[in-house]
């Protein structure tokens, strides 16, 4: 394939047992034969041009040594059966990624005041380039990405993917829905109008009849007694910069368990006997037929 | 104790007093609005003669300075009223916060009762509950005559036989075993006495 020429060996594919001729394909069978053809000079730079982008990577992947972790984490097996339900984790890490890219977008036109807000978010919709588009994919994004990660829960919740060895996959899942929520709790006061305004202070008075505790939380998320100026720029504070980061961090943890773990099969798919009965390394011992669940 | 042992321990308990040195003033500082009072505020909101006993006038005071707009409510105020055994002379001040989880009730003079648009709160002539969800009465602001103006001051919170406890958010009991469930924050002011 010409595609391979262009990857390094140890992050090509591996050949199935029993198929192809290895990944350094077979030395040439005589050279008296079938001698070497002579190439021009030409010919000899258009293949060094052709090698390059390989010899890059393999310069990077000699002082990282990062394709072993690479060719176990892009081409891990995954179970019989794996359907469009698998991706719904995906799909709420590329929302999240489009929050990311169009908030940082935002951040650069907004003022996160209560005299200049309201003004600086109509300036992005009607007067910077794109800005009512920009804020548009972040608004309906942020739906998007609840709906998502909802689903995503769903799907494990119904195929049975919360349980051993998962539980703590679930556990992290939860905290980040739990963020993903604050974060759509926070961001909805940032437009400062009378319905950002209302719908934080009907929140955070739902806060606040939590027994004992939930008048001081109420302080606590207002920063004094009545919404004010230090609330917008404390929602600010969190939705910018406590919860990304915190999300970025338990994704990191998130997707480590799912690679080092594996998928699991649907309830549908019966457990088969692996046809090796060997794994292969350690990543191999968690995916098989049964998704590396007890048999 | 080995001497390695002893390292670690002091190159540990280094870090965490580092740590600590960063985190706990972070905390304090995000935590400190919740014990801090601001300074008592008085405005008026018009003379003596603007306001009468049998309905309520709406006035729009500052309640947060710095902010504008933002830091405004409103109150309806009228005279007390000696039908209802009031002191005519005393002023009444009800906080358009509905009770239920804070949106702004309007009073409607055709039924004399205040109603909430957000879930269908209702509240009688002198702000007690007579329908929907609110939790408790509206809230009242202190209110004085200051060289024949009427002046407001501090909100506080009422239980349900309309006595003065200090300011709850919406949302909240007040009165009898809810004052404790419901602690007063110190960030609100004391209620007016009697």
């Amino acid at each position: 394939m010409k595609l391979d020429s262009l990857i390094p060996a140890p992050l090509r594919k591996p050949a199935k047992p029993g198929e192809g001729n290895g990944a350094k394909g077979a030395a040439p069978a005589d050279l008296k034969t079938a001698p070497p053809e002579r190439q021009s000079d030409a010919a000899k730079l258009g293949d060094k041009a052709k090698e390059a982008p390989a010899d890059v990577l393999a310069w990077v992947d000699q002082r990282t040594a990062a394709s072993g972790f690479l060719t176990g984490m892009l081409f891990r097996k995954v179970p019989k059966g794996t359907n469009w339900f698998y991706t719904l984790g995906s799909a709420t890490l590329f929302a999240f990624i489009a929050q990311a890219v169009t908030g940082v977008f935002l951040a650069m036109f907004y003022t996160p005041s209560t005299t200049q807000a309201y003004a600086s978010i109509s300036h992005i919709n009607n007067e910077v380039f794109l800005g009512a588009f920009v804020h548009g994919m972040h608004k309906w994004g942020s739906s998007v990405m609840v709906i998502l990660i909802f689903l995503h829960m769903g799907r494990t919740f119904f195929f049975g993917a919360y349980k051993y060895p998962r539980e703590l996959n679930w556990v992290i899942g939860v905290v980040l829905l739990i963020l993903t929520m604050t974060m759509a709790f926070t961001g909805y006061l940032l437009p400062f109008d009378q319905r950002s305004f209302w719908a934080s202070v009907v929140g955070i008075n739902i806060n606040g009849t939590g027994p004992v505790v939930g008048p001081y939380l109420s302080d606590f998320l207002r920063a004094g007694p009545e919404l004010g100026a230090t609330t917008l720029s404390r929602f600010y504070a969190i939705h910018m910069l406590l919860l990304p980061g915190a999300i970025i961090a338990l994704i990191g943890a998130h997707m480590y368990l799912v690679v080092k773990l594996g998928t699991t099969a649907p309830p549908w798919v019966r457990a088969q006997k692996p046809r090796n009965a060997t794994p292969t390394s350690a990543l191999d011992a968690g995916v098989d037929g049964n998704g590396g669940g007890p048999r | 104790m080995t001497r390695r042992r002893a390292f670690t321990v002091a190159s540990q308990a280094l870090g965490g007093v580092a740590g600590a040195a960063i985190v706990l003033p972070a905390v304090g500082f995000a935590v400190a609005p919740i014990f801090h009072r601001g300074k008592e505020r008085w405005e008026a909101v018009g003379p003596v003669g603007d306001f009468v006993e049998d309905t309520y006038r709406q006035v729009v005071f500052t309640e947060t300075e710095g902010i504008g707009d933002a830091g405004k409510t409103t109150a309806y105020v009228r005279k007390g009223s000696k039908s209802l055994g009031e002191d005519p002379k005393q002023m009444v001040a009800v906080s358009n916060r509905c009770a239920h989880l804070g949106c702004p009730v309007r009073f409607v003079e055709a039924a004399g009762n205040f109603i909430c648009p957000c879930h269908g709160g209702v509240y009688d002539f002198v702000g007690k509950v007579i329908g929907g969800p609110p939790v408790r009465p509206l809230d009242q602001f202190q209110a004085r005559i200051r060289n024949g103006q009427v002046e407001l001051g501090p909100r506080y919170s009422v239980t349900s036989q309309l006595e003065p406890v200090r300011a709850r958010d919406p949302g909240e009991f007040t009165g009898g075993i809810w004052e404790y469930l419901y602690p007063p924050r110190p960030s609100t002011f004391p209620p007016p006495s009697g």
